[in-house]
């Protein structure tokens, strides 16, 4: 997984372009969330779901083990992958040995995560991202910029351009219109393809079914009419038992978009059978690790992993609201990417996304799983500030008022000053505090200091 | 073993003693509030509250632990333990600093000599108008807000940590104001102590939302908060962007609530 997180403060400056179809479109994610949560004992289906991750977590290898034997008894190939090249090399091997020319992808982070078009392409394979959003993200060579949402950046306009260039549609052409052509492209595409790639909301360890959720259909393509499925699935992203599955569809498309339970449930147990003759003649499920169990065995992490993708946080997120997702320079953006990437790709490389949060906790209030974000958060920067990868005049002036707020005579001398000072000397530039500066006001401090005012006598 | 006095009801009450608070003013407080912070101590007075000002306070050591500066943090938390001590309660004319004393000093000391003493501080703690309700069980300070609009901002911490939402809102409304619903009242203002330094665009986009949806709900008298830091991130952002409106601490409208003539 490659992250360009560094440039995230020079992102976030030029936020603005998007700014407004990203917080249009995720403060309607939000209040859909709030509504559809209204209906239902929302704390009680978090606190069983976030004990039911829990668990799993807390006994992964069991069932792993369990979900392969599963799978293989129902007809479905296991691979295991410990790294995004394991996923290459397995993704390779299966491509040569069935000569596939063509590809159609279901929508997945993963898949994002381990560059799968990338190795796509390189192996001379036809790709096409059949779900809306991705489709028209591929046209613009651009990267999901939301976990559910992938194209949310975008504004309808941008859109209509778009088509109008690559498919001469009408510039003032209708959503449906656009979704009609897009339609016609991808039915050609699912009937030509070679193999389907997903990735997996939920794998059930009981009965070795990969669950699919989704809204327009395709991934119902995907998976049943090419020859070969094949599903990505990170192996936090299993569930113990089939009656768990129940309660995590309807919780989870609550979250993401505020459906009761998404529009399409594909649930795959393996390929066609005698008994059973539809569906693809292999289907394969790639068990991928690529950095997760570092995460599970970190004390102040692991509940990351709990995370169901639903982007229910970055929905809620005021930080997120402002950039859009692409800001944070990797695949998984807002406050989960936050607390995930340090974890999956190192916090060096994950550099400042710990500290690109006020910590307000509308992320915590809204997980359907509980995952403690801001804590997490915390705790990176705590690591960052030890290993001395947060700025230098930061800690300097954090030691400096520390100095001074423990000495409570050095404290009062040091306000006292802030008062008898003249404005234009307060005003002298401090390298720390610049950014305040830029957008905004200097604060006014009072006429006279708290202290002042109780011994002279609070009337 | 001495008898326990009763009465007719039964076990008679322990005579009541007049409630003890120290008044923990905090930085922003001190140097930006010192009015609102009056009010305070004029107003838990009022209500028969007996107030003192530990000299050796400073701060809560917030700014260190959300840089992730543990040891900072905890140094300063332990002068701010020892400070208050011997404080029957603790009062603070902000939510994010009562929260850090309450919430985030157990996670500052949870491994150490002093997490009990910290628990104890945590259990004496309490933001202004949640001291009010939950402690003195106050509702109603007057009607000194009559025909008054007025715009609540919620801090993150008060709101989300401590669960603070109706105490505010009801000391405003049963003081006659009509508190105006707002589409981001809930939302962050985008201050976060050093976060609005570190990533001024974005703090300060996020300040605009606030102030956008605020003007978007109509005309209103002021806007106040019981956080000097949303306070300051809010009037600062607002004055630069030539917008005119009153920004007052919840502390000194809560002091007019009780009727003064301020």
């Amino acid at each position: 997984m490659q992250i360009h997180s560094r440039e995230y403060p020079k992102r976030a400056r030029r936020g603005g372009d998007v700014r407004a179809s990203v917080t249009g479109a995720t403060l309607s994610f939000d209040a859909r969330r709030r509504a559809a949560f209204a209906g239902v004992a929302a704390e009680e289906w978090r606190v069983w779901a976030e004990g039911v991750k829990t668990h799993l977590l807390t006994h992964l290898d069991r069932y792993l083990e369990e979900a392969e034997a599963k799978l293989e008894a129902n007809g479905a190939r296991v691979h295991w992958a410990g790294s995004q090249e394991d996923v290459h090399r397995i993704l390779s091997g299966i491509i040569e040995r069935r000569g596939a020319r063509r590809a159609v992808k279901g929508k997945s982070m993963l898949s994002e995560e381990l560059e799968v078009n990338e190795l796509l392409e390189k192996r001379g394979v036809d790709v096409l991202e059949t779900d809306l959003g991705e489709y028209i993200l591929q046209l613009l060579e651009q990267p999901p910029s939301h976990i559910v949402g992938p194209a949310i950046h975008l504004s309808l306009d941008e859109i209509r351009r778009l088509y109008h260039e690559t498919h001469g549609t009408e510039l003032d052409a209708t959503p449906d219109e656009l979704a009609g052509v897009s339609r016609l492209i991808l039915r050609e595409a699912f009937l030509a393809a070679d193999v389907g790639i997903t990735g997996g909301n939920f794998l059930v360890a009981e009965t070795g079914t990969v669950a699919l959720i989704e809204n327009e259909g395709n991934i119902r393509l995907t998976t049943s009419a090419p020859p070969v499925h094949v599903a990505l699935v990170g192996i936090e992203k299993l569930l113990p038992r089939w009656s768990d599955l129940a309660v995590f569809l309807q919780l989870t498309a609550r979250a993401a978009t505020g459906q009761p339970v998404g529009n399409y449930v594909s649930m795959i147990h393996g390929p066609r059978t005698a008994d059973d003759p539809d569906g693809p003649e292999e289907v394969h499920v790639v068990l991928v690790d690529n950095g997760r169990t570092d995460v599970l065995a970190d004390a102040e992490a692991w509940e990351a992993l709990r995370c169901v993708r639903c982007g229910a946080c970055l929905n809620a997120c005021p930080v997120y609201r402002q950039t859009g997702g692409h800001a944070y320079g990797a695949v998984y953006s807002g406050p989960i990417g936050s607390v995930l990437n340090p974890g999956l790709a190192g916090l060096h490389a994950a550099m400042p996304l710990p500290f690109a949060s006020s910590l307000c906790g509308a992320c915590e209030e809204a997980c359907p799983v509980r995952i403690p974000i801001p804590e997490l958060l915390l705790s990176w920067r705590r690591r960052a500030a030890e290993a001395g990868m947060d700025s230098r005049a930061k800690a300097g002036l954090l030691k400096a008022w520390t100095a001074v707020a423990t000495r409570p005579g050095v404290y009062r001398a040091a306000g006292a000053m802030l008062h008898a000072l003249p404005e234009p000397v307060r005003r002298v530039p401090l390298p720390v505090v610049g950014g305040w500066r830029e957008v905004r006001k200097d604060p006014e401090p009072s006429r006279a200091s708290f202290r002042d005012l109780w011994r002279e006598g609070i009337e | 073993m001495s008898e326990q006095p009763t009465t007719a009801s039964g076990p008679m009450p322990p005579a009541r003693a007049p409630v003890r608070a120290s008044l923990f003013v905090t930085c922003l407080g001190d140097h930006f509030y010192a009015d609102a912070a009056a009010s305070a101590v004029r107003l838990l007075r009022k209500l028969g509250v007996e107030v003192d000002f530990p000299q050796a306070q400073t701060c809560c050591g917030q700014p260190a632990f959300n840089a992730g500066r543990d040891a900072e943090a905890r140094r300063m938390a332990a002068h701010t333990i020892e400070v208050f001590s011997e404080s029957e309660y603790v009062v603070l004319p902000s939510g994010s600093c009562a929260c850090m004393l309450r919430r985030f000093y157990a996670h500052l000391f949870h491994d150490d000599d002093l997490s009990a003493q910290a628990a104890d501080l945590a259990g004496r703690t309490f933001e202004l108008a949640e001291f009010l309700v939950r402690v003195l069980g106050v509702t109603k300070l007057g009607r000194g807000l009559e025909g008054r609009r007025i715009a609540y901002h919620h801090g993150c911490h008060a709101l989300r940590e401590l669960g603070i939402r109706e105490e505010p809102l009801a000391l405003l409304a049963n003081a006659g104001a009509e508190v105006v619903p707002w589409e981001a009242a809930e939302e962050c203002c985008g201050f976060g102590g050093l976060f609005s330094v570190s990533f001024p665009q974005v703090s300060a986009g996020m300040a605009d939302r606030k102030l956008d949806t605020l003007a978007a709900a109509g005309e209103v008298d002021f806007l106040t908060s019981a956080d000097c830091g949303c306070l300051l991130q809010l009037s600062s952002r607002m004055r630069k962007r030539g917008q005119d409106l009153a920004v007052r601490h919840l502390a000194d409208v809560l002091w007019e609530a009780a009727g003064a003539d301020s």
